[in-house]
């Protein structure tokens, strides 16, 4: 849905600083426009665990970080999140890739699971599953922003 | 090394401007030693959380030095975060290593390297460190501490200490969000 080039024209409009991530097949078509982007800092992570609290002391320090994983990485990094969303309480955003979410058929336990998750975390979240949605993730980062709260973005993906 | 001599020897010499992040053992330890504004006792926290925590503030904060007190069972579940704090390009940034050889807070079972010789200061050399140093002793930091944090960095000093006084685990903590908060409002002054 999102080329590079409108998802940092997106994330610029809403001055975020960085962009901490490990890539997937959807994402990481952003890489060359994310890199080019004069106002993101994109970071790279060796595994999601390490993107949680990178992305808290970030915040704390005064920036406006987003995190960008798979539905695999969130599901990895677990307890990272649930240190720093819910113990340190530093209201993290994140857009999180559902592998496979648009093949209604897939077998891909990622995709079963992937909501179930999310709702076991309590995580506040919006889904972008179409063009028409696209406007939800600055809405939705906004509204997070304004209430102090963590915030998520579930974007569907097809094969990753 | 008495790891209490240690990080009393770390309380003398840290500037006023230097940021320091804990967890595990060194976050109860800690608090006896220093109440610094700029101490972060992160705990509770996810195992091998602190390091990227501190590169977190090290690149929001670039006009501060950051030191970071890891534990070897924390760093041995994020081995890859040596990687990414040099790929980060931060030079603001020292990872204290407190090798008991053990997890401590579970009670001192083994890490799985506890029977090997894993040299921590070579995975730190071929991951991209500029300072590595293994102090032999107290004697050896006392002595070479200065050199250590006027070294451009990222850097990494290895320390193999002893068991964390049994006392401190007893000590209580006001929550950490609110200490969080405490933490966020010094840093934006």
């Amino acid at each position: 849905m999102f080329t590079g080039r409108q998802i940092v024209s997106t994330l610029e409009q809403l001055r975020v600083s960085h962009v901490i991530w490990v890539p997937d097949s959807t994402f990481g078509t952003w890489e060359a426009d994310l890199e080019s982007s004069d106002q993101l800092e994109l970071i790279r992570v060796c595994r999601e665990g390490e993107a949680w609290p990178l992305a808290a002391g970030l915040q704390v320090g005064g920036k406006s970080p987003v995190i960008m994983m798979q539905t695999t990485g969130m599901f990895e990094s677990g307890d990272a999140m649930r240190n720093v969303l819910f113990d340190l309480q530093v209201p993290l955003f994140a857009i999180i890739g559902v592998r496979n979410w648009l093949i209604a058929e897939s077998p891909d336990s990622a995709r079963r699971f992937a909501e179930p998750v999310i709702d076991a975390w309590s995580l506040n979240h919006v889904w972008i599953a179409k063009e028409s949605d696209k406007p939800k993730l600055s809405e939705h980062f906004t509204a997070c922003q304004q209430a102090k709260q963590a915030g998520v973005v579930l974007m569907a993906e097809g094969k990753g | 090394m008495p790891v209490q001599a240690a990080l009393e020897h770390l309380a003398q010499i840290r500037t006023d401007t230097d940021i320091i992040v804990t967890n595990q053992s060194s976050a109860r330890l800690w608090p006896r030693l220093s109440q610094h504004p700029l101490d972060f006792n992160y705990n509770p926290s996810n195992m091998g959380g602190a390091v990227p925590f501190a590169l977190g503030l090290a690149i929001s904060q670039p006009e501060r030095d950051v030191i970071v007190l890891s534990g070897d069972g924390s760093l041995l579940m994020n081995l890859g975060c040596l990687v990414t704090v040099v790929a980060s390009g931060a030079t603001n940034i020292s990872i204290l290593l407190l090798d008991n050889n053990m997890y401590e807070v579970t009670g001192g079972q083994k890490t799985p390297a506890s029977d090997y010789s894993t040299d921590y200061a070579r995975l730190a050399q071929a991951g991209g460190f500029r300072m590595v140093h293994k102090f032999s002793g107290l004697d050896d930091w006392q002595a070479g501490s200065s050199d250590f944090f006027t070294s451009p960095g990222p850097r990494f000093g290895w320390f193999t200490v002893g068991p964390t006084p049994s006392e401190v685990f007893g000590d209580t903590f006001p929550p950490i969000a609110r200490r969080t908060e405490q933490f966020r409002t010094v840093l934006r002054r």
